[in-house]
């Protein structure tokens, strides 16, 4: 698939992503267990598995934020450091800057090497697709959590990323606030965004995920097309996971 | 007791005469207190958000150091800016001893490491908050510390106050320095502390008045001016 995004980056996409046999260890625990597998452009793809399970944890290896102890993280085409970032994510918890919304989002176009005349104009229509453009002039931590994590999306979509990586965005919301974000989620996926999502909302993971990978233990137990995981998922773990019986 | 409430009297004449005596020593107070504070921020507040966001070997050392660094003697600063700058000294051919530049030198050495060390705490702090947004933004550490040193604007308010405080009312470094010399190197604190060996007691506490009023007033419009900047930015 040949996206806007990826035409507007050049020839070489950032996807597919390609994870192979990783671990992460911390403080002599391991928490990602040879985990390997292959993102590609298009699908959604929705990780999920119980507390602990290293879900988190494996968003921020591919996002870059840790390390792996072993193994490789290897995109299509390689980013290096200086240069905007082609991947954004959003976290469970909005961190946004004590400057405006508007300043949120053009704070991190600045980043990303956007001149100032035209970074105005892309945070302005990043707010307005969220439905916050009354807001822009507000100032951003004193918004509700729902519209925060809305300013967030904002900040992200306005970067055009090819992946967006989102860490149980809507675990702090109401189901209002949730299904407002969603709707944002859906939008930038339509706009040719790949879109990689933790959550332990299931209901979330049949609403938005083309794919589910389930994570057990740190291992990749199983990926499977959303529609069958939630019929007849593969191993015994997902299956007692969906019933709520968590096994240990 | 008399002799107090007398000069009581005789300050409040002085002040409200707006003596051209005390005015002199207040401006010139104020002139090298001010100016140690700012340059003080120009070194300080950088130095502390870069220590902050970064890892390096023996990064605890320094935070150890700076942090001690705040409980620095003016006593001794002054003696070592006395030392740098008296005649035989490295620093002797350029005249600045017994200036108010070298007041301001020794201020600024003596409150920079305030200013550091304060804003290396709230920075990283707030670092700690931060740190995952900026690094998946792609910020650098210089960008970070930057953006982090504008994020936290209204706790420094309060750090720059301290250090300006320190600044002005401490008395050993400006005396050594400074010489105390009517009309020249003459500040508040130097003269409270001459006026009350000489017996001058309503000059004296005039000064310490207005020393006192100004602390209080910039504490107060600081307060201020934070409380309502943190309810509209939270």
């Amino acid at each position: 698939m040949t996206n806007a995004q990826a035409a507007m980056h050049g020839p070489r996409s950032l996807l597919p992503l390609r994870i192979e046999s990783v671990v992460f260890e911390a403080g002599g625990r391991r928490i990602i267990d040879r985990v390997s597998l292959t993102l590609e452009v298009g699908t959604r793809s929705v990780l999920v598995g119980a507390n602990g399970a290293g879900k988190s944890v494996l968003l921020r290896l591919c996002h870059g934020l840790l390390r792996p102890t072993s193994g490789a993280i290897a995109w299509n085409a390689p980013e290096f450091p200086g240069e905007p970032r082609r991947q954004a994510m959003v976290f469970q918890r909005p961190v946004l800057l004590r400057r405006s919304a508007l300043g949120n989002v053009a704070y991190a176009l600045a980043v990303a090497g956007v001149r100032s005349p035209e970074r105005e104009a892309r945070a302005h229509e990043a707010l307005r697709k969220v439905g916050l453009e009354a807001l822009a002039a507000s100032p951003a931590r004193v918004l509700s959590g729902g519209e925060q994590q809305r300013v967030a999306l904002a900040r992200a979509w306005a970067l055009r990323p090819e992946v967006l990586f989102l860490d149980e965005p809507t675990a702090n919301l109401d189901p209002g606030a949730t299904h407002e974000i969603e709707g944002v989620i859906r939008a930038m996926h339509a706009a040719g965004t790949k879109i990689v999502l933790v959550t332990h909302n299931l209901g979330q993971a049949r609403r938005l995920g083309d794919e589910v990978l389930f994570l057990h233990q740190g291992r990749l137990l199983e990926r499977t097309p959303a529609d069958r995981f939630f019929q007849r998922p593969a191993s015994a773990e997902a299956a007692q996971f969906l019933e709520g019986e968590l096994p240990w | 007791m008399n002799s107090l409430s007398d000069a009581v009297v005789r300050a409040a004449q002085l002040i409200a005469g707006a003596d051209p005596k005390l005015l002199e020593i207040v401006l010139l107070s104020l002139r090298v207190s001010l100016t140690s504070i700012a340059l003080s921020c120009l070194f300080g507040l950088p130095l502390g958000a870069a220590i902050a966001v970064s890892r390096f070997p023996g990064r605890r050392g320094v935070v150890v150091l700076l942090n001690a660094m705040m409980g620095l003697p003016p006593v001794v600063v002054g003696l070592l800016v006395y030392l740098l700058l008296s005649r035989a000294g490295p620093l002797g051919e350029l005249g600045l001893l017994f200036t108010p530049t070298a007041m301001v030198i020794a201020q600024t050495i003596l409150i920079t490491p305030i200013v550091a060390a304060l804003s290396r705490q709230v920075v990283e702090d707030a670092w700690r908050e931060y740190r995952e947004q900026l690094r998946s933004l792609g910020e650098t550490r210089v960008g970070a510390a930057m953006t982090l040193l504008w994020d936290v604007r209204f706790s420094l308010v309060t750090i720059v106050l301290a250090g300006f405080g320190r600044a002005a009312a401490e008395v050993g470094a400006v005396i050594i320095v400074g010489g105390n010399i009517d009309g020249v190197t003459r500040v508040m604190t130097t003269a409270i502390a001459l006026e009350t060996s000489k017996g001058d007691l309503p000059l004296a506490l005039g000064l310490g008045i207005v020393l006192l009023t100004i602390v209080l007033a910039l504490n107060a419009a600081a307060f201020v001016v934070k409380e309502a900047a943190q309810r509209r930015y939270g």
